[in-house]
């Protein structure tokens, strides 16, 4: 095989890997978006503090450490105990579950009936006020993630092994894959699976999807809207743990992690705002389409490299393509029809 | 009991239509163009004009800009940091190609250009609605901070992908460089905020600002009755264009001096001149200055609060803030949708019944 035709499949292939992170994040707008009518820009950041927590409550960090020893003047970081990875994903789960609960008490229980642009906004309120609080209370440094459940399955670091144990070799040519990117796609079907089954056969999920449908007719029958929306939050809660999870054993527990929300937008733009599938094809698009155009055009390896745009493409690709996309088709791949009546 | 119309007797049209129609908001408003133009640059000192009054008078502009495209015509854009950049790098280059034209028409020649490409990526707006359209101005803020960073033709080649603004001088005063005094760069922004202000004001309340209105309280009734809706998504874009592109050049040529794009007008600038306007009040160009004052002044607050009095160190600070205007943006939007703007109308209505509310 030709060396090029390698290196093409081998971009398309961590395109698609990558695509399936994108995914993750975008399953918990479409979960909110569908429940609700909340257009959940805190996402990327719930993840972060997600994986934050997780790190957090793994290394025993004392929350808000550094603020009180600002205020008090003492010396207190660690509890110095660690706690065994699944032991701190139930309790990271539960902080999630809480916060879900807060933010449906305070935040959105008062705003009920509000046009969505102000709910949208309100939800980049709160994307800040979680950022900062984050960072209050684990402190903004880079953290290494290492996530091992009993039975010493641990996820694979992503950059920090050397490249020939992360790399998945194939017909006698280099060809790699980060072993992290598997997991992550073995991780997200799963969680696609399970996400599906539940809203399909359990009780809680017929209510879920009754809501979505219509609000007044679910109160009517005497479904309680706010508990399918804590329920709601809670469940986005637990994908941005299993997104910041793959994240951030991937690049790092940090800051930048939060920006993979404003990935996930374009890619919530091709699928529709409104379908799981939706959020899946529309993550692989966006993932191959821009590793493959920043190869072929950002640094110019196809076509003899008569498009050279010097790279870093990959920075607004995706928001182009969405958008060129939608004018095309203003409700995305699998949305559904928009009328509009005066 | 001095706040009334009572008394104060309108004979033209016009004078019944104007923007202050009690006596007392007239000559409030003299008395605070007196005090702007007259004591201020009297007695600014570098510390106030670099950390106060220029980011002030600046993201003002920024505000009305984005409140008109906003707040009056209801399409919602998160690209403000990439056309202020288009503002900044056309001051820019303008500035170095045309060294002899003063810097007063560079920077509208940048506002004006700002325009033109706000309307290209406003084009979509006639099929792309809402969320989706908020997403796709993205693709605004993206591509453009890309475009300056790679293309070397707009920085002028020079070998740190900088642009630093040349000296240039208006009536004899250098306005830009490093050679500047406060009162002069001072002068010459608020000189730009309060026309911009004039005219946004008097868009909003002529024909073109209803129809922005009607756009933006439902499109397609809004079609029905007459309005085009490609001329008035078009025009709000530009207009708005316009104004956020000479808050750009301004940014850039009297305050930083130096930039580097993708820090000077990233997606947080975005955010940021956003949020002025929750805060200030969407659909009032009280409320863009209102926004800006606030946002503008948060940080300084936080800091002398946080870190000189208390003796804080300064990230926790940088974290609180955070953590505050997320929460004020939440209780704002909880408590009053409509900003400062109308906590203001408010204080008016009462009043105008102070101390006989019956």
């Amino acid at each position: 095989m030709p060396e090029q035709l390698v290196f093409a499949m081998e971009v398309f292939a961590n395109g698609l890997m990558s695509g399936v992170l994108y995914a993750l994040v975008a399953l918990g707008f479409v979960l909110i978006y569908k429940a609700s009518g909340i257009f959940n820009f805190a996402q990327g950041v719930m993840a972060l503090f997600a994986a934050m927590t997780l790190v957090g409550i793994q290394n025993g960090q004392v929350p808000f450490a550094h603020l009180i020893n600002a205020i008090f003047g003492t010396h207190v970081h660690t509890f110095g105990w660690n706690i065994s990875s699944a032991f701190a994903l139930i309790l990271t789960v539960g902080v999630m579950i809480l916060l879900a609960w807060a933010v449906q008490r305070f935040v959105f229980r008062h705003l009920v009936g509000q046009e969505p642009i102000i709910l949208f906004m309100a939800t980049i309120g709160l994307a800040y006020f979680l950022e900062g609080f984050a960072d209050l209370m684990w402190n903004s440094e880079i953290k290494t993630l290492t996530f091992c459940l009993p039975g010493e399955m641990c996820l694979p670091q992503g950059m920090n092994l050397a490249i020939d144990d992360a790399a998945f070799n194939a017909w006698g040519v280099g060809f790699f894959i980060d072993n992290l990117d598997i997991t992550a796609t073995l991780v997200a079907i799963v969680l696609v699976i399970a996400l599906v089954a539940f809203s399909q056969y359990t009780k809680q999920g017929r209510a879920m999807r009754a809501v979505a449908d219509d609000h007044q007719a679910a109160l009517s029958v005497g479904i309680s809207l706010n508990f399918i929306w804590v329920l709601v939050w809670s469940l986005a809660g637990f994908v941005a743990l299993v997104a910041g999870i793959m994240w951030g054993a991937k690049s790092g527990v940090q800051f930048s992690l939060s920006l993979i929300a404003l990935k996930a937008l374009p890619v919530l733009m091709l699928g529709g705002f409104t379908s799981i599938p939706g959020a899946i094809v529309g993550g692989l698009i966006i993932g191959v389409g821009e590793k493959m155009f920043e190869y072929c055009f950002g640094i110019g390896q196809c076509f003899g490299g008569v498009i050279n745009l010097g790279g870093a493409t990959e920075n607004w690709f995706a928001y182009v393509l969405a958008l060129v996309f939608l004018v095309f088709r203003p409700q995305g791949l699998f949305g559904e029809k928009i009328i509009e009546r005066v | 009991m001095f706040y009334r119309e009572a008394g104060d007797f309108k004979k033209t049209y016009s004078a019944d239509n104007q923007t202050f129609p009690i006596k007392i908001d007239r000559v409030g408003y003299y008395l605070a163009l007196v005090v702007a133009f007259l004591v201020i640059p009297f007695v600014i000192n570098d510390y106030w004009a670099n950390a106060i009054l220029l980011p002030f008078l600046i993201y003002s502009i920024a505000a009305i800009g984005l409140n008109i495209l906003v707040g009056y015509c209801g399409q919602v854009s998160l690209g403000t940091g990439g056309f202020m950049a288009v503002g900044a790098y056309a001051c820019y280059k303008l500035m170095t190609s045309f060294p002899d034209v003063n810097i007063f028409f560079h920077v509208i020649l940048s506002g004006g250009i700002t325009g033109m490409v706000c309307v290209l990526f406003g084009l979509p707006s006639l099929r792309i609605k809402g969320f989706y359209l908020a997403v796709a101005t993205l693709a605004a803020q993206f591509f453009l901070v890309w475009l300056f960073n790679r293309v070397p033709w707009f920085y002028n080649n020079s070998a740190s992908g900088q642009i630093n603004a040349p000296e240039r001088m208006v009536f004899g005063v250098p306005v830009t460089g490093p050679n500047t005094e406060a009162w002069a760069t001072y002068l010459f922004c608020l000189v730009f905020l309060v026309l911009s202000a004039i005219i946004a004001r008097n868009l909003t309340r002529g024909m073109a600002g209803r129809k922005w209105m009607a756009i933006r309280d439902m499109d397609i009734a809004a079609e029905i009755i007459g309005v085009n809706p490609l001329k008035a998504k078009i025009s709000a874009f530009a207009v708005s264009g316009f104004f956020v592109g000479i808050s750009g050049a301004l940014f850039f040529a009297l305050y930083l001096g130096a930039v580097e794009v993708g820090e000077a007008f990233g997606i947080t600038k975005s955010f940021l001149v956003l949020f002025m306007i929750i805060i200030g009040g969407l659909g009032s160009i009280f409320g863009s200055f209102a926004g800006a004052a606030f946002l503008v002044l948060l940080p300084v607050v936080l800091k002398v609060v946080g870190v000189d009095m208390l003796g804080w160190p300064t990230d926790i600070v940088a974290h609180l803030q955070l953590v505050i205007v997320g929460g004020l943006i939440i209780m704002f939007l909880i408590l009053e949708p409509h900003g400062l703007a109308q906590l203001w109308r408010v204080a008016k209505q009462k009043l105008r019944l102070w101390p006989f509310p019956h």
